[in-house]
């Protein structure tokens, strides 16, 4: 169970990063993130300084699971896409793989079509790289601990200090 | 599921309240939310029905400072307890890091813990998880109330395993950080096993 961590790199980050961007523009969202299945916020563009992306993250990440769960009981796997309309603001969210979400905030300067067919091709970007993340951490398994592991030394008083 | 952010230098933990329904898991977030600093924590959001009871999940980020130059940030999560809301509580363990399970000490709320207990095993069973080899506490919460069944007999029916073990008043503050503290060591030691 450890063994499935996600584990993020300087490099996948930034491919990652740089495909948020692209999608932010050219679905002309206000705001565009990532976040892993367990409510962890992963990436984000746009207008994100107004918005409590952390508590989004978790909300939406029990959306997803709420919503897997009915799936389940209707006998379907998963829905991969949810879309929740609002007066303004609607939100676009997919589903990467098994793990990954995706979510698009936009208003009427975009559209649902617009947005659903941006996503769709970044879907694809993003899973080749998330598949190269998973390739580089079972590498880095196999060859041993990470080199700058921050757990190495971690010790006792490193825990005190952190509720001090 | 930890998430290790290489890039932002971060390293995020999920630890889950688990425990019958109002034996105190979202008071125990409740105060760990007001003894926190602002800049430490994000927003406590409670997915609660009318009457205050924990519909989905209680949510709180903490941010308590920083390991070898990793930030880390711990994602406070509790279940709804009431038994009904099975396929709920299922949901919110996805992806744990470490539990806590929270024990209401009341005599009549013994029965109650087992099952509870119970059910937790068998949700994370499930999941492919092992309550054994997961991070895990224990808090006898509610110690002040007069109808209390002592922590030996406590241990006897819930603690086989001597897992870490705190009494606790969660709506005075007694025994939340220790417990808090205590799941957050093991947690990071764990992730120091594989990494």
């Amino acid at each position: 169970m450890i063994g499935s961590d996600l584990i993020m790199y300087e490099e996948e980050f930034r491919k990652i990063d740089s495909e948020l961007q692209k999608l932010h523009q050219q679905s002309n969202a206000k705001v565009v993130f990532l976040v892993d299945k367990n409510g962890q916020l992963i990436a984000s563009a746009g207008e994100t300084q107004d918005i409590d992306t952390t508590s989004l993250a978790s909300l939406t990440a029990g959306n997803i699971a709420a919503t897997g769960g009915i799936a389940r009981l209707l006998g379907e796997k998963e829905f991969t896409i949810l879309f929740h309309e609002g007066e303004k603001d609607n939100i676009h969210i997919s589903l990467i793989g098994q793990r990954i979400i995706l979510v698009v905030i936009f208003d009427q300067r975009s559209s649902l079509g617009l947005v659903r067919l941006r996503v769709k091709k970044s879907t694809e970007s993003l899973t080749r790289i998330f598949d190269d993340i998973n390739k580089k951490v079972e590498k880095d398994k196999g060859e041993g601990p990470f080199e700058e592991s921050p757990f190495a030394e971690i010790s006792d008083e490193d825990i005190d200090s952190l509720f001090r | 599921m930890s998430f290790i952010n290489y890039s932002s230098r971060e390293i995020n933990c999920k630890i889950v309240y688990y425990g019958p329904g109002l034996c105190g898991k979202t008071t125990n977030l409740q105060y760990i939310y007001r003894r926190t600093n602002p800049e430490q924590k994000g927003k406590l959001i409670s997915l609660a029905t009318e009457t205050e009871r924990t519909l989905f999940f209680d949510f709180l980020p903490l941010a308590l400072g920083d390991i070898k130059g990793f930030r880390i940030r711990f994602h406070l999560y509790t279940v709804p307890g009431q038994v009904f809301y099975a396929a709920s509580r299922k949901l919110i363990l996805k992806g744990v890091d470490g539990v806590v399970f929270v024990a209401d000490s009341q005599i009549e709320r013994m029965e109650s813990n087992m099952e509870s207990l119970d059910d937790l095993q068998i949700n994370l069973a499930e999941q492919g998880y092992e309550l054994e080899k997961l991070p895990f506490a224990i808090q006898y919460n509610k110690r002040d109330l007069s109808n209390i069944v002592p922590t030996e007999e406590m241990d006897r029916l819930l603690n086989n395993r001597n897992v870490p073990c705190f009494e606790g008043i969660a709506t005075s503050g007694k025994g939340v950080f220790e417990t808090l503290k205590s799941v957050a060591r093991l947690v990071l030691f764990e992730l120091k096993k594989h990494y």
